[in-house]
């Protein structure tokens, strides 16, 4: 301690802390830093209403926001992670497990249900960021899988939210596998004739990416979502140049022709809902 | 030291050097000196094999990138000598870092596609050190898609980092470059056969490695991320490759185990790079007797029965 830190009365501290709101009332959006009432937040399907920001959502909140109230049934929820290689880096595989299933009360990083979107009904997966940066092992391809053979099997159209930094390293080859194993469920699905829509939310990369996300019949990209293979930080040391601020954001995205449409989280119900419709050959519009 | 060897491997090339001195000296010196040439040969065969029969996974994955380690096109070179290449992928260009065509393996025709690295720097360059951009993968699928309706069988060589990571690659667009090819080949109805030559890394290699059968050459590697992007993301520090590699089991054997592939390929004393032609031969009958045993399946089946492999990846419980 320096002689002018000793001098200083203890309460006053020196380097600024950062003070966290109690969670529940007031939430500060990421993009604009501007405090925003929850309730009001909630309400607006976690879209800033001032810059539009669309903050990330848990797994369970993304479903909850997406079907029809009260209708979502979960399946495959009994699947759970294990550490085939026991693996350990400066912390274990297993500890990080269960840290990530206290923090966010997943068993891993996917959750699937079942349930109506305005009427009709779907099968529905949603990547848990929070969970090891919702990288897929073993377990996330596993319950993609159920999830696809469900939709096929009762002819129900699948929807997709990813959020992923890709293939969980913990679980090494098992994990790259998964890239294929999924793909490889969507192409019996697509022999089956049943719809998938891919949504991409902010972040999708890696393996993620290169695999499910981006195989929907349609991809749709959530507003400003990083997407991409290679991150973002890898690609600047490879090039050795700044990239530019738009590059890999969902509106680059659909300039090069990856994604079919951005849409806002506030529409996306109508907006999934009536390309089903659509698929389907329903003569009524919905609603 | 001999830039050639790997630091593990110098030792060896001492004693290789020793030898080559006293050849040299042999040719011109009326002292017969045979005898001690045998002497050192058979010392430098056993302590070659006593360095090799305990390499760390790290040393291993040094191995798989030799730089005098076979790429490709010298085994395709071997092992089917009248290889015709096919370029491009009819939508934006032909990428080097991905070679393919039709071949013949003792009179078998079939498609081989593989990852081709440069030798020298010219060709390390032109090649991207073996990492493809979308229109390899493009490329690699126009000729699968081309098996699939002349019912020729595939054969594909992995040696690569892992897809490149840039600008132009992402603008047209790399993860559905990849995605599309797991996607397709899951259903490919022509068999597939898969051997990792050296580098296997990540869903670069995967985009042209879902198969019926894998194989693993002895001193090649297999992974979700190289061990170095491993280690700097989990450790924070790219010094601690070693340990990643350790703990990620990248090696062949350790994957066999793991039951994640079909057969391991002996390398010769010292690594692929020291005797190549056997090393290919080995390659060449691997690859035949796999063809052999998915020739006797009718498509559907085959299709079926790579459903049914695919599906089985991925260890987890049920509660």
């Amino acid at each position: 301690m320096s002689w002018f830190e000793k001098l200083m009365p203890s309460r006053i501290k020196t380097e600024r802390r950062t003070r966290s709101v109690p969670e529940g009332i007031w939430q500060k959006c990421p993009g604009c830093g501007a405090q925003l009432y929850r309730a009001e937040l909630e309400r607006n399907f976690f879209v800033c209403p001032k810059c539009e920001h669309h903050i990330r959502l848990s797994a369970r909140k993304r479903l909850e926001l997406f079907l029809d109230s009260d209708t979502g049934r979960e399946i495959a929820e009994r699947l759970v992670p294990m550490d085939p290689l026991k693996f350990k880096d400066s912390k274990r595989y297993r500890d990080r497990i269960s840290q990530a299933q206290k923090t966010t009360g997943e068993r891993d990083a996917l959750v699937a249900m079942t349930g109506l979107l305005v009427g009709q009904p779907v099968v529905v997966c949603a990547f848990e960021f929070g969970f090891m940066g919702g990288s897929m092992g073993s377990v996330v391809g596993e319950k993609f899988v159920r999830a696809v053979e469900y939709s096929r099997d009762n002819r129900m159209p699948l929807v997709c939210f990813s959020a992923s930094g890709g293939a969980r390293m913990q679980e090494a080859l098992f994990s790259l596998l998964q890239m294929a194993k999924t793909s490889a469920a969507l192409a019996t699905l697509s022999d089956a004739g049943v719809p998938y829509i891919s949504v991409l939310t902010d972040p999708t990369t890696g393996g993620v990416a290169a695999s499910l996300a981006m195989l929907g019949d349609i991809n749709i990209a959530e507003p400003r979502a990083l997407i991409g293979f290679a991150g973002p930080r890898v690609i600047q040391q490879t090039v050795r140049e700044t990239l530019p601020e738009e590059f890999q954001r969902s509106e680059f995205l659909l300039e090069h022709g990856a994604v079919d449409m951005i849409t806002d989280r506030r529409q996306m119900r109508e907006e999934v809902a009536g390309l089903l419709a659509k698929l389907q050959k329903q003569r009524m519009p919905v609603g | 030291m001999d830039l050639n060897f790997l630091d593990f491997e110098q030792p060896i090339a001492e004693l290789e050097a020793k030898i080559d001195e006293l050849r040299f000296v042999g040719d011109d010196s009326e002292v017969n000196i045979s005898e001690e040439i045998e002497r050192l040969k058979s010392k430098s065969d056993s302590l070659t094999r006593s360095i090799f029969s305990n390499l760390s996974p790290w040393q291993v994955a040094q191995l798989a990138r030799h730089p005098q380690r076979p790429h490709t096109l010298d085994y395709i070179a071997e092992i089917s000598p009248d290889f015709q290449e096919l370029h491009g992928d009819r939508m934006f260009s032909d990428d080097p870092a991905i070679v393919g065509g039709l071949g013949r393996l003792d009179g078998i025709s079939v498609v081989i596609i593989g990852h081709q690295k440069g030798r020298n720097t010219k060709s390390r360059v032109r090649r991207n050190y073996g990492m493809p951009k979308p229109e390899g993968y493009r490329k690699a699928l126009r000729l699968m898609l081309l098996a699939e309706k002349f019912q020729v069988p595939v054969v594909t060589l992995i040696d690569t980092p892992g897809a490149y990571p840039g600008v132009g690659a992402e603008e047209r667009g790399q993860s559905q470059a990849i995605a599309r090819n797991l996607f397709v080949m899951s259903q490919l109805r022509t068999p597939i056969v898969t051997a990792v030559i050296g580098e296997g890394g990540s869903g670069g290699a995967l985009a042209v490695g879902l198969c019926d059968s894998l194989i693993m050459f002895e001193y090649s590697v297999y992974s979700v991320i190289s061990p170095e992007g491993c280690a700097s993301i989990l450790w924070k520090s790219a010094d601690k490759a070693e340990d990643a590699a350790e703990s990620m089991g990248i090696t062949s054997d350790r994957l066999q185990n793991l039951g994640l592939v079909d057969e391991v390929l002996k390398e010769p004393l010292g690594g692929a790079h020291r005797a190549p032609a056997a090393m290919a031969e080995t390659l060449k009958n691997a690859i035949i007797a796999n063809l052999q045993r998915l020739d006797a399946l009718d498509a559907d089946d085959l299709v079926a029965q790579r459903q049914a492999r695919l599906k089985s990846y991925g260890k987890f419980r049920e509660i």
